[in-house]
C-alpha cells in the first residue's frame, strides 16, 4: 500500500480496486448495532482543515471513529500566512503529538505534498486548492461500481466547470486508471488548457451537452461556485444554466440505467435542477454515505490496518 | 596598489599569454612578462574574461536586509565572477527618487566588491500611474541609466509611451517586466498541460509577448531604447526578432534559469522553483537557448532574487516568485552554451555594460584598460551547497547539482574581490 494518499495518480489499478474491495467491507459495519472496529485503535488522525468543508471534515471523522483511532480536529481556517504560523511549523506540531495520519484540507494546491515532505505520517489530501481530492473520486468510483456493477468500459461525462474542479481531476485520473472513458463537458472557458495529455489520455471534450448525454453511462455535474459567475467565464447564471445544466428534459436523454452524480453541495437551479437532484437516478445521498466506507477504508489500508 | 602578474592565461580567443595589472589597469599584455614588485598568479588552465556584468540583480536593501544587502548581495556577484551589478529598484521605499538610488549606490562603493549600478524605478512606488523622477535619479551621483519597475510591468501604454520618450533626454533605456496583468491575475506557473496537472493557475505564454510586441511597436514609433527583462517564450523570440529586422532599438535579456530548467520542475511544488516569469517548456528552452546564441536575445541577466527561508518554505501559492543566480550564472551558462568564451563574454559581459552604459566594464584586457577581470578554470566541478553560499538567502534552485566552471578570482579595478575561488574580503 502506498504512504499518502495525494492524488488521483498515486493509486494503479490493482490498489485502487484494494481501496473499493475495502470498502465495501467496511460499508457492512454501518449496519451494524455496533458501528465500530477495533483496528486502528491506538493510533491517531488529525483532520487539519485550512478550510471550511463540513462535509469532508464530518465524513473522515466519521471513518477514523469507526476504526476506534483518536481523532484530533484542527481547524486552522485561514491561509497559513494570515494565521501568522507556517505550514511547516504546524507540521512540526503534529508531528510532535505523534499524529500517525493528517487529513488535510487547505485552498493551496500542493499543500498536502509539502505536508507530505515535512511529517512522518500518512497524509491524506481531502481537497487541496484546484488540483484534487482522491478520496472523492474513490467515493464516486465505489458509487458507479455500486449502482452499476463495473467501472471499467463505463462512459462518464463530467459536466461543468471542470478548470477550478479538484473533483473532476481526481476523478478523471482515477476513472482512466480503472479503465471508464471520461469525457469533459463545459464552456471552453473552464476547460483547462491540454487536459488530455495533462491528466491521462483519450479524455474527450465536448461544449455540447445534449450531444453527450444519449451515450454515457453516468453524468456527474460540477458545482459553479459563485464568484465564477461574475468573473467572466460565462455570460450569466441563466445562460450556463440553459447551456449546461442538468434539467428533467435533458435527464430523459439520458440511456435508461444511466445515473445522475453531484460531489455538493448543489446550486439547484443552476448546474441542477430539483427534480433530476431528487430523481431515483440521482445517486447524491449514497455519495455521502459511501464516501464514509471509503475514507475508512483509505485509513485502515494506509496506516497498516491490513497487517494487525 | 598592489601589482599582479597573472601568468599563462587564456584571454577569450587568444593563446595562453601573461597578464600585468598595476594601478587599477591592466599595464601589459604579453608572454614572459615580469615584474618584481607583483604578486603572481598562476593562472594555467584558466580562462580570463572581462569581469561579468548583471543586467538584472535584487539586492534588497533598503527593506529585506534579512534576504540579502548590498554587502551580501555584492560579495556573491564576485565569487559568480561579475565586477558589476544593476541593482533593480522594488526595494522598500521604492529606489523611485535621487535620494534612494544615491543610497543603494554609496553602499555599493563602500562593499567595494563590484560596482553597484541602482537601476531607477520608471513610475512612483512601482504603481504605474505616475511617472517618477527620472532626470532626477539620470542628474545623480548614481547616474541612472536603466529605469524598470521589474516586479509589475508598465501595463499603461500611455505612460510606457512617455517613460520611453521622456529618457532619450539622458540615452536612458527602459527595462520592461513584460507581462499583461489581466491576463495573469492569480497565475501560479506557466499555463500548460504541468499547472494543469497541478491544478495552479497557469500565466499564459500570450501575456508576455502581447507586451513586448506593445512595448516594440512603441519603441519604434518614439525611437527609443527599450529592454525587455527575463524573455522566457518562444513566441517573445519570434516578437523580437521581428522587431530587429525592423531596426527597433531593442535588447533583451534571458535568465540563467530559463535556459535550463522547465515547468515541470513544479511537479514537486517546492517553491524554490517558483519564478516569475515562470519557468517555461523544453520548446521555449530550446527557441531561448537559440536567440541566444544567435544574438535575438543580447543578454544573460541573472535576475538573482534573494528570498528569506520563511517566504519560501511554504505553500506554493503563498511563496514570494524568484531565486538565486549571481554564484551560479556563469556555470549554468557554460553548461548551456559550451566553452564559447567569446559568446559568453559577448552575453554576459560586453553588451550588458553597454546597454547599462557602464564604460569601464565589458572590456578584454589590453593595455590601459581597467582591469575589470574574472578567471575561470573551465575543468573544475563543484556541487552546489545553499548553506556555503554568500547570499543571505538560500533559494537556488541547484541544489547539490553538480556544476562545471568555477570562478578562481575575480578583480575589480585591479584588485582582487576573489582569491583562489573565496572572497577577499
Amino acid at each position: 500500500m502506498i504512504r499518502h494518499l495525494l492524488s488521483g495518480a498515486d493509486l494503479d489499478a490493482d490498489t485502487a480496486t484494494l481501496v473499493l474491495d475495502t470498502a465495501a467491507e467496511m460499508a457492512t459495519v454501518a449496519g451494524r448495532e455496533v458501528k465500530k472496529l477495533p483496528a486502528l485503535r491506538g493510533r491517531t488522525v488529525v483532520n487539519l482543515f485550512y478550510e471550511d468543508s463540513t462535509r469532508t471534515r464530518i465524513s473522515f471523522e466519521a471513518a477514523a471513529k469507526r476504526l476506534s483511532a483518536d481523532v484530533i480536529n484542527f481547524s486552522a481556517k485561514g491561509s497559513s500566512v494570515t494565521k501568522g504560523e507556517s505550514l511547516k511549523d504546524t507540521a512540526l506540531t503534529l508531528q510532535a503529538m505523534g499524529a500517525d495520519a493528517v487529513v488535510v484540507r487547505h485552498p493551496a494546491s500542493g499543500a498536502p505534498h509539502r505536508l507530505a515532505d515535512w511529517v512522518d505520517g500518512s497524509v491524506v489530501n481531502a481537497g487541496d486548492g484546484t488540483h484534487e481530492h482522491p478520496t472523492q473520486a474513490l467515493l464516486d468510483a465505489y458509487t458507479m461500481r455500486s449502482r452499476l456493477g463495473r467501472l471499467a468500459g463505463l462512459h462518464v461525462a463530467i459536466v461543468g466547470d471542470v478548470l477550478h474542479s479538484r473533483v473532476a481531476r481526481s476523478n478523471v485520473l482515477l476513472l482512466s486508471t480503472l479503465g471508464a472513458k471520461v469525457t469533459l463537458v463545459g464552456p471552453p472557458t473552464l476547460i483547462p488548457v491540454d487536459i488530455s495529455p495533462a491528466l491521462a489520455p483519450g479524455i474527450d471534450v465536448s461544449y455540447d451537452l445534449d450531444t453527450v448525454l444519449p451515450n454515457v453511462d453516468v453524468v456527474m455535474m460540477l458545482r459553479v461556485q459563485r464568484e465564477r459567475m461574475s468573473d467572466s467565464y460565462f455570460p450569466s447564471a441563466r445562460e450556463y444554466a440553459r447551456r449546461y445544466g442538468l434539467d428533467g428534459p435533458r435527464m430523459r436523454r439520458l440511456p435508461e440505467h444511466a445515473i445522475v452524480m453531484h460531489p455538493g453541495p448543489m446550486n439547484r437551479g443552476m448546474e441542477i435542477t430539483p427534480e433530476v437532484a431528487d430523481s431515483p437516478r440521482s445517486t447524491i445521498v449514497e455519495q455521502v454515505a459511501n464516501g464514509v466506507s471509503v475514507r475508512m477504508a483509505v485509513l485502515y489500508l494506509l496506516l497498516g490496518g491490513s497487517n494487525r | 596598489m598592489t601589482a599582479y602578474l597573472i601568468r599563462n592565461v587564456s584571454p577569450v580567443g587568444g593563446e595562453p599569454t601573461d597578464l600585468l595589472i598595476r594601478d587599477g589597469v591592466v599595464a601589459e599584455v604579453g608572454a614572459g612578462l615580469s615584474a618584481d614588485d607583483a604578486t603572481v598568479i598562476d593562472a594555467t588552465g584558466l580562462v580570463a574574461l572581462p569581469g561579468l556584468v548583471d543586467l538584472h540583480t535584487h539586492l534588497r536593501e533598503p527593506g529585506r536586509e534579512d534576504a540579502e544587502t548590498v554587502e551580501s548581495g555584492s560579495r556573491a556577484a564576485a565569487l559568480g565572477g561579475y565586477t558589476a551589478v544593476c541593482a533593480m529598484a522594488n526595494t522598500s521605499p521604492v529606489a523611485d527618487t535621487a535620494g534612494v538610488v544615491e543610497q543603494v549606490w554609496r553602499l555599493g562603493r563602500e562593499a567595494g566588491l563590484v560596482d553597484v549600478q541602482p537601476i531607477g524605478a520608471v513610475t512612483v512606488g512601482l504603481a504605474g500611474e505616475r511617472l517618477a523622477e527620472l532626470g532626477a535619479m539620470a542628474d545623480s551621483a548614481a547616474r541612472v541609466r536603466i529605469f524598470s519597475d521589474d516586479g509589475h510591468c508598465v501595463a499603461d501604454p500611455r505612460l510606457m509611451r512617455r517613460a520611453l520618450e521622456y529618457v532619450k533626454a539622458f540615452d536612458g533605456v527602459i527595462a520592461q517586466h513584460a507581462e499583461e496583468p489581466r491576463l495573469t491575475e492569480g497565475a501560479q506557473m506557466h499555463e500548460g498541460e504541468v499547472s494543469t496537472r497541478l491544478g495552479l493557475t497557469g500565466w499564459p505564454a500570450v501575456a508576455e509577448e502581447a507586451i513586448i510586441a506593445r512595448d516594440v511597436l512603441l519603441a519604434e514609433h518614439v525611437g527609443s531604447r527599450l529592454h525587455v527583462c527575463h524573455v522566457s517564450t518562444a513566441g517573445s523570440v519570434e516578437v523580437l526578432r521581428h522587431a530587429k529586422a525592423r531596426g527597433v532599438r531593442v535588447t533583451a535579456e534571458v535568465t540563467p534559469h530559463h535556459l535550463l530548467l522547465t515547468d515541470e520542475r513544479a511537479e514537486s511544488y517546492d517553491p524554490v522553483f517558483k519564478v516569475n516569469p515562470p519557468l517555461r517548456t523544453a520548446a521555449d528552452v530550446d527557441a531561448l537557448r537559440a536567440a541566444l546564441a544567435e544574438g535575438v536575445i543580447d543578454v544573460i541577466a541573472t535576475d538573482h532574487a534573494p528570498h528569506a527561508v520563511e517566504d519560501k518554505e511554504c505553500e506554493w501559492a503563498y511563496a514570494r516568485p524568484g531565486m538565486l543566480g549571481l554564484e551560479t550564472a556563469l556555470s549554468i551558462a557554460l553548461d548551456v552554451l559550451g566553452p564559447r568564451w567569446d559568446l559568453i563574454a559577448e552575453r554576459m559581459s560586453r553588451v550588458p555594460a553597454r546597454i547599462a552604459g557602464l564604460t569601464g566594464h565589458g572590456l578584454d584586457p589590453a593595455p590601459g584598460v581597467p582591469a575589470n577581470l574574472t578567471l575561470v578554470d573551465p575543468a573544475a566541478r563543484r556541487v552546489i551547497e545553499p548553506a556555503e553560499l554568500a547570499s543571505r538567502s538560500r533559494n537556488t534552485p541547484y541544489a547539490r547539482m553538480t556544476l562545471t566552471g568555477r570562478i578562481v578570482a575575480t578583480f575589480l579595478r585591479g584588485e582582487p574581490t576573489v582569491l583562489d575561488g573565496k572572497a577577499v574580503k
